[in-house]
C-alpha cells in the first residue's frame, strides 16, 4: 500500500501498475487529507462561510468536496466569503488587512501539514490578532495504519509510507508497527523513479522474509525527521482522537489545539457543536480509501461520479485515488 | 496536500524574529516567499522541499547523489537523461 495520495497519483499517472511484474498488487491508501475529512467539518466549514463578517480560507481542494446539503463552491455562489489560499500564513495575513472581519483557515492536514497550521497560530498569537482562528481537522498517519492492518478485510503486506510526513516525523514511529504486524515499511518518495526503488525494497525485504523501516528518500527525509517542525506541532497542539470518513473514530489519530490558544480554535470560539450530517448519495469514498475497493470497481465511477459533478472527496482532491484513475488511467484496465 | 515541491533559495531576509525569518524560492522560472524557520541552516544557494509556503526540509546533496548511483546500478539512469 502506498500510504498517500500524491503516490497514487505518481503511480498511476505514470502507468506503473501495468509495469509491474504479475503476484505484485499495489492498495491505495488513506493519505489524501481532503478525503478523510469527515462532512461534519465541512458542513462546519460552510455554516462558517457562512456567517456575516465571517472569512473562510481554505485549500482549493476543499471547495467542491460534498458537504450534507452543498459544497463551500455552492456556498460562496450563494454569497459566503470563501477564499483559496496557498497558505495558511496568506489566511493570517488576510486577518491582519482585514482586522474587522473574522479570518478562519480550513486547517486539514496530515503531519507534513501540521507545522504550517500550527505556525499560523503562534505567528498570529505573536502579532496579537485576535481575528484569526482555525477549523482544525488535522489527522496523522501511524494510528490509520494500525487500523488497516486490524482490520480483517485488509491483505497489505508492506506500505510505501508518505515520504513528506516521515521529513516530519522521522521513522522511529514505524518501528513498532513494522515489527508488531511483518510488514516492511519503506519512507518513499514521489518521483516514480522513488515510487519503483520503494516498491523493490519492499520486495527485497518480503523476498528475505525482513520487516523493517528503511528509508528511500533519504535526500530528503533524515531518520529523525525535523525536530524543529515537532517542535512547533508540540507547541501549538496536542494529540486526540479524530474521525475519519470511512474509518470512523481513530484513537489518538489527530491534533487539537493546546490550552494556550484556544482563543484561536474556530469551533470554541463560533460554538460549533456536532451536527447530524447526511450523505444520501452512494459514495464508496470509506472503501476506497481503505484500500478495500478500487476505484474503478466503483459501479459510479466515471459515469454518476465525475470531477465536475462528484459524489464524494477522493474524486476531486488531488490527492484522491479515484482523481487519479479518473484522469490518468484507462477506464478499461481490469487491474 | 501533503505535496511538496523542491526550489532553490535566491535570497533570504533575515528577520528577527526566527518564526518569520523567509526567503525568496525559486521552482524553475516561478518564485516565490517562503518560510524557512523550520530549516534555520538553509541559505542562499541551498535546495529546500516547499510545502504550502514553507519549507519543511533541506534536501541533502549527497543523498540525493547517493540515489542517483542506486538508479544508475540498476540501469535506470539512462532513462533520467534527456
Amino acid at each position: 500500500m502506498e500510504v498517500c495520495g500524491g503516490q497514487t497519483h505518481g503511480l498511476v499517472k505514470n502507468g506503473i501498475q501495468e509495469l509491474l511484474p504479475e503476484g505484485i498488487q499495489l492498495i491505495h491508501g488513506p493519505g489524501c487529507p481532503v478525503c478523510v475529512t469527515p462532512i461534519e467539518l465541512i458542513d462546519h466549514a460552510i455554516e462558517l462561510a457562512t456567517r456575516e463578517g465571517v472569512i473562510l480560507c481554505s485549500f482549493g481542494d476543499m471547495l467542491r468536496v460534498p458537504g450534507s446539503d452543498k459544497s463551500l463552491l455552492q456556498a460562496r455562489a450563494e454569497g459566503g466569503d470563501v477564499r483559496v489560499v496557498y497558505s495558511p500564513l496568506d489566511a493570517v495575513d488576510i486577518a491582519r488587512e482585514i482586522p474587522d472581519r473574522q479570518v478562519v483557515f480550513f486547517a486539514v492536514g496530515f503531519e507534513t501539514t501540521a507545522p504550517a497550521n500550527a505556525l499560523s497560530v503562534l505567528q498570529a498569537d505573536r502579532l496579537g490578532l485576535k481575528n484569526y482562528s482555525i477549523l482544525t481537522s488535522q489527522v496523522i498517519v501511524p494510528p490509520a495504519l494500525e487500523a488497516i492492518l486490524d482490520d480483517p478485510d485488509s491483505s497489505v503486506d508492506g506500505f510505501l509510507a508518505a515520504g513528506h510526513v516521515c521529513a516530519i516525523m522521522g521513522l522511529e514511529e514505524y518501528e513498532p508497527i513494522a515489527h508488531k504486524y511483518g510488514v516492511p515499511i519503506i519512507a518513499t518518495g514521489f518521483e516514480p523513479v522513488d515510487l519503483v526503488q520503494g516498491i523493490l525494497m519492499v520486495v527485497r525485504q518480503l523476498e528475505s522474509g525482513q520487516s523493517h523501516v528503511e528509508n528511500q528518500y533519504s535526500r530528503a527525509v533524515p531518520t529523525s525527521g525535523n525536530t524543529r517542525a515537532r517542535d512547533i506541532i508540540q507547541q501549538a497542539f496536542s494529540v486526540t482522537d479524530r474521525k475519519w470518513r470511512g474509518f470512523g473514530k481513530i484513537n489518538n489519530s489527530g491534533y487539537r489545539l493546546k490550552e494556550p490558544f484556544v482563543d484561536f480554535d474556530a469551533a470554541r470560539k463560533f460554538g460549533l457543536t456536532s451536527t447530524d450530517t447526511k450523505s444520501d448519495n452512494d459514495c464508496r469514498a470509506g472503501d476506497v480509501l481503505k484500500g478495500i475497493l478500487k476505484p474503478i470497481s466503483c459501479p459510479h465511477f466515471g459515469n454518476k461520479c465525475n470531477p465536475e459533478h462528484p459524489l464524494g472527496a477522493p474524486m476531486v482532491s488531488s490527492e484522491g485515488a479515484c482523481a487519479a484513475y479518473y484522469y490518468y488511467s484507462s477506464i478499461n484496465e481490469t487491474i | 496536500m501533503c505535496l511538496a515541491i523542491p526550489g532553490k533559495i535566491e535570497s533570504v531576509s533575515n528577520d528577527r524574529d526566527p518564526l518569520l525569518r523567509s526567503a525568496t524560492v525559486a521552482f524553475g522560472g516561478v518564485r516565490k516567499n517562503v518560510n524557512l524557520c523550520l530549516v534555520p541552516d538553509a541559505d542562499i544557494g541551498d535546495f529546500v522541499l516547499v510545502h504550502v509556503g514553507i519549507a519543511i526540509s533541506r534536501i541533502d546533496e549527497d543523498e540525493a547523489r547517493s540515489t542517483l548511483a542506486t538508479l544508475s546500478e540498476l540501469g535506470e539512469i539512462e532513462e533520467l537523461s534527456p
